[in-house]
């Protein structure tokens, strides 16, 4: 009874982790550009697809997989986040900047129209069958106290905490983490203390899709296989995530996707598997309606 | 008085003419292209109704599939319930009585097409622009869910009510052109009267419209609900044209096309909005041959419109609506 | 503040002409197809004899159309090397459906309206057959499905065959299997909810095993599309199953064997013929092998004919044939042979030659309809392994 318990709750906070880091770079994007980025779960795709060509440029052997090391693991989760990185640069430089000074409808049909393209793209060079991923780090399960975990969970478990103090640290006690914090509170005004408004909104995308990417990889890693359409699902339930938290709130984007992790895998393994996805929208709207700004968002009062 | 009689003299007269097209297109045009047609006809009800809430009153709304899918599912149940009431046992009904039993169960559809925008508009309208439409996203998607899940309607693998053939295929030239013609005169009539006015006062600032004494909260649900059961209707028809409906048919996909089909035509924009279908329909038909090409086409067309010409082919400005008064409609 | 109005960027004028002319093509096109339509081909014409196929060539059912598809080139090639059939050659028209009801309806109507087809042939998914059955009925242009095995699609009507088994028989086979092979009592079904396919042999399989003498210790579903399912078999393992019924299709498989291995069920996996495909052992790894399948032929025990077909099949496209394409194989081969028999290409004969199709030699074995239109041959089960699937054990019909 515990065990089922605690085997859910491993579970929940393993894939809730993957949301978190996808949640990251939409809380991030909306925090500076007042934009719903659509495309962002496409480049979580992207970075699964760019780790499974390049575990097989550097050599994978699906026979061998013990033989991959772990440098080159560590290679592909690199090249994966520059890969991506870049995606999101050419996203926001040719789709999103000329659209800057729009109304806030154009840019988020546009961002619908980029997912759409990617997934289609990833469908005509992939072929839509589902794929399996390189296991570069070779699968091994354990079993504690009647709940079993696997290396890939606990890596999962630890790279993301990793990367998501690093980006804290980042935003937190960088100058350019100052200046990203400065252009989402007042654009016009960052823009008149003298930073350079595109070069912080291009990085955000840039660490926004490395952390996609990397979400893509882990993801691969533990579901052992990849498909175009992949990023549909997972990024509709890691933008919920971020609009939990508190869109805008990087701490809220982690708590968010952890949460939504959870609730997901409880809800298909104690009341129903058919309403596992039907959860998620109902935490949204609940959220919405309730407390519109998130968990630890900070409501705006509109002045006229 | 004598208005009202021309008025209906004038309606019986449309209704016999489209009746008759509709006669001869059957005979005449393959089944094919009458269906691709048939199709435009339904996306224009949907793109008219959607224009009214998006375009007119700047409320954006992206999860109208979910009310289609209301409507779908009400009318083919009713269909399904009432001609077994009615006409017990029959098979096929004659011209009559497809419409005793067609008319109701699309007022019923769009009945509960539009409870089902009050329960849905009421709440969220107190939000604005990017959490409005996820929050219609979100409410979309669970009112697929809801039906995905229900065996009366049949889950996932669809509701053909129960009969080997399928739902019956009522939907023709005669009912969707009469249905259509309907729908843009009323929402034409309303978009160009004093409450379209109030309408798009609230688009352009709603804060404003609020300190003229507009009634924005009950306009904006008003609007929303009028457009949810447009999309009930177009649903109904939509049912009766394919023999069955499952939840995969109103998925966010559906509601996106919905939004594309009013952007192409014009945001605002009602006749621009039956363009917008049209060309959708037509575009989507055209390029089946392309494969995997097709849509990658439809997403460059939309991300190239956006960033080129976001006001799409109209705009704000309208071609002749029939039976709106021309005066009325202002320079763009 | 007031939102900036929509302004057009350059390239407004020449945007707008391309839409309208954009417009004005498709109507033109549309009308275009209006002339000299609306009359069948005429049965004494001498061009091509078009056999239509209706099948998902794109989206996530993408293998199953490519296989049935290569299965019925092959079969109309080697009838038009005979000689065709009434002295003309057999056209092949392919036509994607992108595997949603939505676009059936267009591609049977396209088949049967622009290119005039005799007959047509799909499709895989239960759920799409249902939808072009009933057009095809209504039109009275025979169909022949490859390999729909869910009851409801021949009920539609007369002018609907099909040439594989049913499922209320696939799940019996492989509850029989199960009993009587495996010696197992209790097994657990994780089925697809989206899927009637999957719904129907899920509910088979539960009566013919309870009914021979086994019991089923848990049923839990999931969606096609989704990855995760270590909640639903979290669920099931207390009860402690000696066998897990999945009869889903081969996407969502692999990762349900992976799952539940690494949750420690240890049990085999048991399912249907949508399990068939090569991603099954690339997704599932070790972890799907030693699981068994209910399927329409094993291409390790064939007969000569399906000798003759798999040579064929290799020598075209160089890989071992599926059962779908043997399937696809088949239903072109009875809708060629009905042209032949009925001795003309007017729908309602070929219909009727097709519904005495009796020991026509198929690769599936000798093909014989029934009253229902459905054909009454036995199952094989195949057991996963490193390299392919292997022959376990016939099931004839009951």
């Amino acid at each position: 009874m515990m065990a089922t318990f605690f085997q859910q709750l491993v579970n929940g906070l393993s894939i809730g982790s993957v949301y978190a880091l996808i949640a990251l770079g939409y809380t991030m994007v909306y925090g500076v550009l007042r934009l719903i980025n659509f495309a962002h779960s496409e480049v979580f795709m992207m970075g699964a697809f760019s780790g499974y060509y390049s575990a097989l440029m550097l050599g994978f052997d699906p026979a061998h997989p013990a033989e991959f090391g772990l440098l080159r693991a560590a290679l592909v989760l690199a090249v994966s986040m520059i890969a991506c990185a870049l995606l999101g640069l050419l996203i926001e430089r040719l789709a999103y900047r000329p659209l800057r000074s729009a109304r806030r409808l154009t840019p988020l049909i546009t961002a619908i129209g980029v997912s759409i393209l990617l997934q289609n793209l990833g469908i005509l060079f992939f072929g839509a069958n589902p794929r399996p991923f390189p296991m570069i780090v070779p699968e091994t399960r354990y079993e504690v106290g009647g709940v079993v975990l696997t290396n890939i969970k606990l890596l999962i478990f630890a790279v993301s905490a990793v990367l998501m103090v690093v980006l804290h640290w980042l935003v937190q006690k960088t100058w350019t983490g100052k200046a990203m914090r400065a252009v989402s509170v007042n654009l016009s005004a960052a823009k008149l203390m003298g930073i350079n408004a595109n070069k912080v909104i291009a990085f955000t995308f840039v660490v926004g899709s490395a952390l996609a990417a990397t979400g893509g990889i882990l993801f691969g890693l533990d579901q052992a296989k990849i498909e175009p359409l992949m990023g549909v699902l997972v990024g509709l339930k890691a933008f919920v995530a971020a609009v939990l938290g508190g869109i805008g709130n990087t701490m809220g984007a982690a708590a968010g996707g952890l949460l939504i992790g959870v609730a997901e895998q409880m809800t298909a393994g104690y009341l129903s598997a058919d309403y596992r996805d039907a959860i998620t929208f109902a935490i949204l709207i609940g959220v919405l309606l309730v407390r519109p700004e998130g968990l630890f968002g900070s409501s705006k009062i509109e002045k006229v | 008085m004598l208005m009202w009689l021309k008025r209906g003299a004038m309606a019986v007269v449309i209704l016999g003419v489209f009746y008759g097209l509709g006669r001869a297109l059957e005979d005449n045009v393959i089944e094919y292209v009458l269906r691709i047609v048939l199709f435009c006809g339904i996306n224009s009800i949907l793109a008219v109704g959607l224009n009214l809430i998006n375009g007119t009153t700047g409320q954006f709304s992206i999860g109208h599939a979910g009310f289609m899918a209301v409507g779908a599912y009400t009318t083919a149940y009713t269909v399904m319930h009432l001609s077994e009431a009615l006409f017990p046992g029959q098979a096929e009904l004659a011209l009559g009585q497809t419409a005793l039993v067609f008319v109701p169960a699309l007022v019923l559809g769009a009945v509960a097409a539009a409870f089902a925008g009050w329960v849905v508009g009421v709440p969220s309208l107190r939000l604005r622009g990017d959490y409005l439409a996820i929050v219609t996203l979100g409410f979309g998607e669970i009112i697929r869910l809801i039906y995905n899940n229900s065996s009366r309607f049949g889950g996932a693998t669809g509701y053909s009510g129960g009969r080997p053939l399928g739902l019956p295929i009522y939907t023709n030239f005669f009912w969707v052109a009469s249905v259509g013609l309907l729908v843009v005169v009323l929402i034409g009539n309303l978009t160009y009267s004093s409450y379209g006015r109030a309408l798009e006062a609230i688009r352009d600032d709603e804060i404003a419209a609020e300190a003229a004494g507009i009634p924005t909260t009950k306009l904006k649900v008003l609007a929303f609900v009028v457009s949810a059961a447009t999309a009930g209707i177009a649903g109904g028809l939509f049912a009766h044209l394919q023999s069955t409906i499952q939840p995969n048919d109103f998925k966010f996909d559906k509601s996106i096309d919905m939004v594309v089909m009013i952007i192409v035509g014009g945001l605002g924009s009602v006749s621009g909005a039956v363009l917008g279908a049209f060309f959708v329909g037509i575009t989507l038909e055209l390029t089946r041959d392309l494969s995997e090409y097709r849509l990658i086409s439809y997403a460059l067309l939309l991300i190239l419109l956006m960033l080129f010409r976001p006001e799409g082919m109209l705009g704000t400005r309208e071609l002749r609506i029939p039976f709106v008064n021309r005066s009325k409609i202002g320079p763009a | 503040m007031k939102p900036p109005p929509l302004r057009s960027r350059k390239l407004s004028r020449p945007l707008t002409l391309l839409l309208g002319l954009w417009l004005a093509a498709g109507l033109l096109g549309a009308l275009g197809t209006l002339t000299g339509c609306k009359q069948r081909p005429d049965e004494n014409a001498t061009g091509p004899i078009v056999v239509g196929a209706y099948l998902s060539m794109t989206g996530s059912m993408a293998t199953f159309g490519e296989s049935s598809k290569r299965g019925a080139v092959i079969a109309v090639e080697e009838a038009n090397q005979r000689g065709g059939v009434l002295g003309r050659k057999i056209e092949l028209v392919v036509l994607d459906d992108q595997g949603r009801a939505e676009e059936v309806g267009n591609a049977v109507l396209r088949l049967i309206d622009v290119n005039g087809a005799v007959a047509i042939m799909g499709e895989v998914a239960s759920t799409l057959s249902l939808v072009a059955g009933r057009i095809a009925q209504r039109r009275k242009i025979p169909m022949v499905s490859p390999s729909s095995t869910n009851t409801a699609v021949t009920q539609i009507g007369d002018y609907v065959f099909r040439v594989c088994f049913l499922d209320p028989f696939q799940g019996y086979a492989m509850a029989k299997f199960a009993r009587e092979k495996l010696k197992i009592s209790r097994v657990a079904i994780l089925k697809d909810v989206r899927n009637d396919y999957s719904l129907g042999l899920a509910d088979a399989f539960e009566k013919a095993f309870k009914r021979l003498g086994g019991s089923i210790v848990g049923i839990e579903s999931y969606s096609a599309g989704d990855t995760e399912f270590s909640a639903q078999l979290t669920k099931l393992k207390p009860s402690l199953p000696e066998g897990l019924y999945v009869p889903g299709y081969y996407t969502e498989v692999g990762g349900i064997a992976r799952q539940a291995r690494r949750l420690g069920i240890k049990a085999p996996l048991m399912g249907g013929d949508g399990w068939e495909s090569p991603e099954l052992r690339n997704i599932g790894g070790a972890d799907i092998v030693g699981s068994y399948y209910s399927n329409h032929f094993a291409s390790d025990q064939p007969t000569p004919r399906a000798t003759q077909f798999i040579a064929a099949y290799r020598a075209k496209y160089n890989e071992a044939a599926p059962a779908l394409a043997a399937l696809g194989y088949d239903a072109t081969l009875a809708i060629i042979d009905a042209i032949r028999r009925a001795g003309s290409t007017h729908p309602k004969a070929v219909r009727d030659a097709l519904a005495t199709t009796k020991e026509l030699d198929a690769v599936t074995g000798k093909l014989t309809l029934d009253a229902n239109r459905n054909p009454v041959k036995p199952a094989v089960v195949v057991r996963v392994t490193e390299a392919g699937e292997v022959f376990e054990a016939e099931v004839p019909p009951e």
